[in-house]
């Protein structure tokens, strides 16, 4: 048995530009991006023939047909088909999740090389028929002759054939993501102001990330799109200021400008040893130093849903010795910018840091100059299984850029109460 | 004693009389009942940066589990954390409208100078309208003569008056006081804090209090039994205020030695058998009163923790109308009883170590009264006696403080010529007169063994009596 663990390099990721929903993608299926995606990392690190340990990907909205997408995908690329491929699924921690678990198996020695990838499109989302209309479906499936299927079918009536779009709410409370989110901004009495601000700075960076040619080869067009469409280079507080609340009613903060839209995307990264890294010639960008996930009790508890990451990171700290200021750069999933004020505010808050977190003091804040530096969530849009590899791909680069040594921080919130976060280190 | 308008204006259709014709509407304050919670509702702690008092203050409000709320400032969620509150999240900005406080309590100590008067200004402005019914408002601050300089005594002065005008600003029963903790007594907050935030506290408003270092410390004390244990005197038990004060001291835990005059010893004996305490029938004018009083603590009690001076009378008539026998009689009765007793207790070391003597002065000592020189002198000399005797007491490890009662329902206001009676009703900023319950309340928080930090000082349960200072 190997007792040794080894260091895991991330050599660099690729995604295709990020669609709103019902835009450019809108006949794109999960398959056809992902295949995509995958096909510009082959190409971006000549990996074609190649067969590598594994690839993982996964996406929230996903159809029953496509119960082994991944591998599907992988036997529509360049790959040599001998490489092996699952799906994950982890809501909006999908796509971190997915590295991290090829992190493992090379940190290891169970594989030497994998891809970690992600996609979404909820434009081409699964739609279900209404239970009564399945059951009559399935009773029809199981009637043995013409007369008594004939028979089951005449015991439809027309409001059984509503279909059921699939929404984007929480099974235990029956809230959208965004209405807990608005619990979550008033609970910790975040500002329409400040989430605004944290908006614009959002989109500023993810433009300064595409005209400094930052983004060149790390996004790749798709269906005659070449940036995200969600990009509003020219934000501002004013213009954000004019739109109406979409959740926490009339005097809600949050809007339509300050929250993530339905996207359309994927995402990939290339991850390896040291070792197969040299072999084929492929400098190394940072490495995946160590992950944590956690979750919070939404349910029983009331915590706040997206608040899994204020717990996952204090332990993520513990670990490896590190305080909250000890890093570059600050890669917050912005689902809303409330969810990244509210973080924000947990881990500056001596009360919240004792009671939930069990900490004797408050873990601290951030220099909000280094958060998300080169544009976040609310910027690129969040096809919610593609933001991981767009985060790990990013900050990887970000990393390299910066200097030897240089640090980088991942934290995800993700439906049902979870969290996922990550350290990198640079090369 | 009913209320008679207090009824009437809470009927619907006296509710509009009263409305038009523009008189204000008493509320019925809530008052404690056994087994209460010290304060139902949430409270909003707040606290001027650099302050001393939002940690003890904090302490207390998670000792009563109260629900708390703060803002997301240093001073105040350092507090929190370290008193183990796990504390909600304040702000004014995105409050819901509906956001309504039992209590705001504010640490004013850290206001340096008149222009930090704004903190205050600051945390008050957007939630002195979200005060309930009957809820709280309670200032912290440093006692001028503690502060560091003149600037910062003349701005910890400048919140008598901020408080004061809160007083008469809030309604529905709503009640304001300032809590002026001395350096180093921060651990003796928390009985005066537990009872201003408790309906215990229903009739007080707009007071200052004062709370000195004391040695003695609370610790293990039993918050629903604080008299376990203990023995208290109470004169005059038999009926009015002093046998609401007995009942308060007994809830408490006391046995309870009442006193009173022979002609209402049958009075007397049904009240303090209810209470299953003890009797005793004199009239404190005698010669032989402190005597015997004290040989009786001694030798049935082994001494005594709790005296109550309640005994008193009136006997008004304008100065040049009023007789030798009258002006004797009440300041006898009223003041030099009190002092022969006290000096009596005291030589023959009758009060046991944390013992208190709790006296009841009188809102016209404080203020005046056309028609009660007498009373008024007697009232004034208690609050004096307690003031000079508070030094000596204290070396004693026990304590001397008063409680002055404003307009209380009793056969003593009840034999009032009607307007006077309604004006006296009405003249406070609860547009209402107080119960005999609200003055043994008062008593009792002065009583507690916790109340050691309390030493010379003056309470007026008046409702934030228009007169008096
Ligand atoms: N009721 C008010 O509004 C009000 C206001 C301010 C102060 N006070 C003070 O509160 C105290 C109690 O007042 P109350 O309204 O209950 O009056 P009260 O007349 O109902 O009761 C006074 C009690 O003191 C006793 N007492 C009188 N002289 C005594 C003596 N020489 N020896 C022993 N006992 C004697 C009486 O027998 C009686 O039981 C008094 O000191 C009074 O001045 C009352």
């Amino acid at each position: 048995m190997n007792t040794s663990v080894r260091r895991v390099a991330v050599l660099g990721g690729i995604r295709i530009p990020f669609a709103r929903q019902n835009g450019p993608y809108a006949r794109a299926s999960n398959q056809d991006m992902m295949t995509a995606t995958l096909e510009a990392l082959i190409g971006k690190f000549s990996l074609q023939g190649e067969i590598l340990g594994e690839v993982s990907a996964g996406g929230v909205l996903k159809h029953s047909r496509d119960f082994n997408l991944t591998r599907e995908c992988v036997l529509g690329t360049r790959l040599d088909p001998h490489t092996p491929a699952y799906d994950v699924q982890q809501a909006c921690g999908t796509g971190l999740e997915a590295a991290i678990l090829v992190a493992n198996k090379i940190a290891l020695g169970q594989i030497d090389s994998g891809i970690a990838g992600g996609f979404d499109t909820t434009s081409d989302a699964p739609i279900a028929v209404n239970e009564d209309l399945r059951q009559v479906l399935l009773e029809i499936n199981r009637a043995k002759s013409p007369a008594a299927r004939l028979k089951a079918l005449a015991g439809l009536r027309p409001q059984q054939i509503v279909p059921q779009i699939p929404r984007n709410s929480e099974p235990r409370t029956g809230l959208s993501m965004g209405e807990h989110a608005a619990i979550m901004a008033k609970e910790w009495g975040v500002t329409r102001e400040e989430q605004d601000e944290l908006t614009v700075a959002s989109h500023r960076n993810l433009a300064a990330a595409y005209d400094t040619g930052f983004l060149d080869d790390l996004v790749t067009p798709f269906l005659g799109l070449e940036r995200d469409q969600n990009l509003r280079p020219d934000s501002s507080v004013e213009k954000l200021a004019k739109l109406r609340p979409v959740f926490g009613g009339e005097n809600g903060t949050m809007t339509a400008g300050n929250s993530t839209p339905l996207s359309d995307g994927a995402s990939a990264v290339l991850l390896a040893g040291e070792d197969w890294a040299t072999a084929h010639n492929l400098p190394v960008q940072a490495y995946i130093t160590d992950a944590q996930t956690a979750a919070v009790d939404h349910v029983h508890a009331r915590e706040g849903l997206l608040m899994a990451p204020t717990y996952a990171v204090p332990k993520l700290l513990e670990r490896n010795g590190l305080t909250l200021s000890d890093f570059d750069f600050y890669e917050i999933h912005e689902a809303f910018a409330s969810q990244v004020l509210c973080t924000l505010k947990a881990w500056e808050d001596p009360v919240y840091c004792k009671e939930k977190l069990g900490l004797e003091a408050p873990l601290g804040s951030i220099d909000r100059d280094k958060l998300n530096t080169h544009g976040g969530s609310l910027a690129a849009g969040h096809p919610f299984g593609a933001t991981g590899g767009r985060i790990v791909a990013g900050l990887a680069k970000m990393l390299k850029e910066k200097r030897s040594g240089s640090r980088g921080l991942i934290s995800i919130c993700a439906a049902g109460g979870l969290g996922v976060t990550a350290i990198m280190e640079a090369a | 004693m009913s209320d008679r308008y207090q009824q009437l204006v809470n009927t619907p259709i006296g509710k509009i009389v009263s409305k038009q014709i523009g008189l204000p509407a008493p509320v019925k304050l809530e008052r404690y009942e056994r087994g209460q919670p010290v304060i139902d509702g949430p409270v909003l702690l707040g606290a001027a940066p650099g302050g001393r008092l939002a940690g003890a203050a904090a302490q207390v409000l998670a000792a009563v589990e109260a629900e708390v709320h703060t803002a997301l400032e240093d001073d105040a969620r350092s507090a929190a954390a370290d008193a183990g509150l796990d504390a909600q999240v304040w702000s004014a900005e995105t409050a819901d409208e509906e956001q309504r406080f039992k209590a705001l309590v504010f640490d004013a100590s850290g206001i340096a100078d008149s222009t930090e008067l704004h903190h205050a200004y600051a945390f008050f402005h957007p939630t002195i309208r979200r005060v309930k019914a009957s809820g709280r408002v309670i200032v912290l601050g440093t006692p001028p003569d503690d502060a560091s300089g003149p600037r910062q005594a003349t701005a910890q002065r400048a919140l008598e008056g901020f408080v004061r005008s809160i007083g008469k600003e809030v309604r529905k029963g709503a009640t304001a006081q300032l809590v002026y903790v001395g350096q180093q007594a921060e651990d003796q907050l928390e009985s005066t804090l537990r009872f201003y935030l408790s309906p215990k506290s229903a009739y007080v408003s707009g007071q200052v209090v004062r709370i000195g270092a004391s040695a003695l410390s609370a610790d293990g004390i039993d918050w629903e039994h604080p008299q376990a244990g203990r023995s208290a005197l109470v004169t005059g038990a038999s009926r009015g205020i002093g046998r609401a004060i007995a009942q308060v001291l007994a809830r408490d835990g006391a046995h309870v030695i009442g006193l009173d005059v022979p002609a209402l010893q049958s009075e007397l004996e049904a009240t303090i058998g209810e209470l299953g305490g003890s009797t005793l029938v004199l009239d404190i004018t005698d010669d032989d009163a402190p005597q015997r009083i004290a040989e009786h603590l001694l030798e049935h009690h082994g001494g005594v923790d709790v005296v109550v001076h309640n005994a008193g009378v009136t006997r008004d008539k304008t100065l040049g109308r009023m007789s030798d026998e009258q002006w004797d009689m009440v300041i006898a009765i009223n003041l030099s009883a009190q002092e022969r007793i006290n000096e009596e207790l005291l030589a023959r070391q009758a009060l046991r170590e944390n013992g208190r003597i709790v006296c009841v002065s009188s809102m016209s000592g404080v203020a005046g009264n056309a028609g009660q020189t007498n009373y008024a002198a007697s009232k004034a000399g208690v609050i004096g006696m307690v003031h000079s005797m508070a030094p000596e007491i204290g070396k004693s490890r026990a304590t001397i403080n008063a409680v002055a009662p404003g307009f209380i329902e009793t056969q003593m206001t009840a034999a009032m010529p009607i307007a006077t009676r309604e004006a006296g009703r009405r003249m406070n900023s609860l547009a209402q007169g107080g119960l005999p319950v609200d003055v043994a309340e008062a008593i009792a928080w002065y009583a507690s063994p916790a109340s050691g930090g309390l030493n010379g000082t003056v309470v007026r349960v008046c409702g934030q009596s228009l007169v008096g200072a």
